[in-house]
């Protein structure tokens, strides 16, 4: 494996509207070609740093408020996402974001923008090819589609931009577990085919564990924990809080956490 | 019956005036959701930039026609930059009020320029244009209105559907964080919808100025009667504007003509009353896609 540093994030902070400090020092190198899981629970920042490489901040009134990010090189922190997705970083929003009134074809089209001359047949079939769902459904309006079409509509949507580097915010988001299955097993089929880099936030750990190379874990706006995938598998810390294993491999009973019980009492 | 054609036929023109009028509104609310109160002052810029190229300046009709079309699309994307955009980012009321005072300053622009009086363009529209249907005969006017009104309307359509930029623009519309993602555009779509609602207004304007002259006070009312056409086709749909338009223009005229020409104002706004009670969205309006 090559080891080609594509994306380095060094030290940031992140404060929206200029008060509120969500990143605080994040710091984490993506190698070419490989897939990097961002794991953490809810606020912990994952998303918040997706934004901060995408460029996505600046509508939010976020703004990286110290250290850089480079891609390939070049710094891109505070640029505009026009800018940087030119420069072939794309972001799948979370919770599936289609345009619901436009139909699934008018959808994929628009993830040609950042390219010149705008072409999009020879992609489609790509995309058709990838995700079969979506070719019977081609003329539909994505917003009558459901959630599994539309984890895959958005991924396609961004796969039109030829992407170097594709950042997923939490992909297996409400959907089956059946549906989550076959969506990591097409990450991984784009990350080998189309050799794209590719950044996966999620809450799925055990999941996103099985398919990535390497992983960071977050909290509380810091990186708490980084190493390849198959020991952050095998990490007591990781097992217990993420994967939902006690320390000696059995399943966590939540009978055994008081304040389970107490806080029952209230609802 | 003479009189019943006469007055369809003038209803029907007078809808499809409207028509191009709403067309530019409902561009700009549909990519940004802002509802342009000064609509009815840059349709009178238009006409006046005609007035003054054709008799001031003395060009060809059709010169001038162009280069006022021309002039309203660079006028349309010079608001968006000088105005709108410092405002993106910020509540919506805000770029609302902003329009509400552009209008007050195109309208006090126009009478410092051009001066209260009214106007009238030389007659330049060819004869051969008049249609005798029947024993209607149809003014020239009226024939380029419809003829403009149809030939905007399929470019539109054709634009949206399938070019890509005109997709962009709906995507915006649709989820404006999504297109950003995609590195679409966003602020270059929001000042295209400015300049080419701006053209079509300029071209309502110059047609209403042949039909009744030219007035400020005339012209902006224009802008204020787009309401009620949005509303009863649904804001956000082209189409629904055309036909929201010939139902109000229909009404018009034939109040005026049967009932009084009083009431003439007042009808369209009571038809919409009773209309939105039955359907909120207007008749063509996007009704909310609900996940459930």
């Amino acid at each position: 494996m090559k080891d080609n540093i594509l994306l380095q994030i060094n030290n940031i902070s992140v404060v929206y509207s200029d008060v509120i400090q969500v990143l605080k020092g994040v710091s984490l190198a993506v190698s070419e070609g490989r897939i990097i899981s961002l794991l953490g629970s809810n606020g912990a920042g994952k998303t918040t740093t997706l934004k901060a490489v995408s460029g996505l901040l600046k509508p939010e009134n976020g703004e990286v408020t110290d250290g850089n990010i480079e891609f390939d090189g070049k710094p891109i922190q505070n640029s505009s996402p026009e800018t940087i997705t030119r420069m072939g970083i794309i972001q799948v929003l979370e919770g599936r974001q289609p345009f619901k009134y436009l139909t699934i074809e008018e959808n994929l089209r628009v993830g040609t923008a950042t390219r010149w001359g705008k072409p999009y047949k020879r992609d489609m079939e790509m995309i058709y090819e990838y995700f079969p769902v979506l070719a019977k459904r081609k003329k539909t309006m994505a917003g009558y589609c459901s959630g599994g079409e539309l984890q895959m509509l958005v991924m396609g949507r961004a796969l039109m931009a030829h992407p170097r580097l594709l950042l997923l915010d939490e992909p297996s988001l409400g959907l089956a577990p059946l549906v989550v299955r076959e969506i990591f097993q097409i990450i991984r089929r784009i990350n080998t085919e189309q050799h794209t880099t590719i950044v996966l936030v999620e809450q799925n750990a055990n999941m996103a564990l099985q398919i990535a190379h390497y992983g960071y874990v977050m909290e509380n706006g810091k990186i708490v924990m980084e190493g390849e995938a198959d020991d952050l598998k095998e990490n007591p810390d990781v097992k217990e809080f993420y994967l939902g294993l006690a320390a000696s491999g059995d399943q966590k009973s939540f009978k055994n956490v008081k304040s389970y019980k107490r806080r029952k009492r209230w609802l | 019956m003479d009189f019943f054609l006469q007055l369809l036929i003038n209803g029907i023109s007078l809808g499809f005036l409207y028509g191009l009028a709403a067309m530019g509104f409902v561009m700009i609310f549909k990519s940004s959701r802002v509802l342009n109160f000064a609509h009815g002052e840059i349709l009178a810029l238009g006409a006046y930039l005609f007035l003054t190229l054709v008799t001031w300046a003395q060009l060809p009709v059709i010169v001038a026609f162009l280069l006022s079309l021309t002039g309203s699309f660079i006028m349309g994307f010079v608001i968006e930059r000088l105005f709108l955009r410092p405002l993106i980012g910020e509540p919506l009321i805000f770029v609302i009020m902003l329009t509400v005072g552009l209008a007050a300053m195109f309208k006090g622009l126009i009478l410092l320029l051009w001066g209260g009086n009214l106007y009238v363009y030389p007659d330049f529209l060819p004869g051969w244009l008049s249609l005798t249907l029947g024993p209607v005969t149809v003014p020239p006017v009226y024939v380029a209105a419809i003829v403009i009104g149809f030939v905007f309307l399929g470019i539109f359509g054709l634009f949206f559907k399938f070019s890509s930029q005109g997709i962009y623009m709906r995507s915006v519309a649709d989820n404006q964080q999504a297109a950003m993602s995609l590195g679409v555009h966003v602020r270059r779509v929001f000042a295209l919808s400015w300049a080419i609602a701006a053209l079509v207004a300029g071209m309502s304007g110059i047609i209403l100025g042949i039909i009744s002259g030219i007035n400020v006070h005339d012209l902006s009312a224009v802008g204020l009667k787009v309401f009620p056409v949005v509303i009863l086709g649904g804001l956000d749909s082209i189409g629904g504007a055309i036909i929201g338009a010939l139902i109000i223009g229909l009404l018009e005229t034939f109040t005026g003509g049967y009932i009084s020409p009083a009431l003439r104002d007042v009808v369209p706004y009571i038809c919409l009353i009773f209309i939105l009670l039955v359907k909120p969205y207007g008749l063509f309006g996007l009704v909310e896609i609900e996940r459930v």
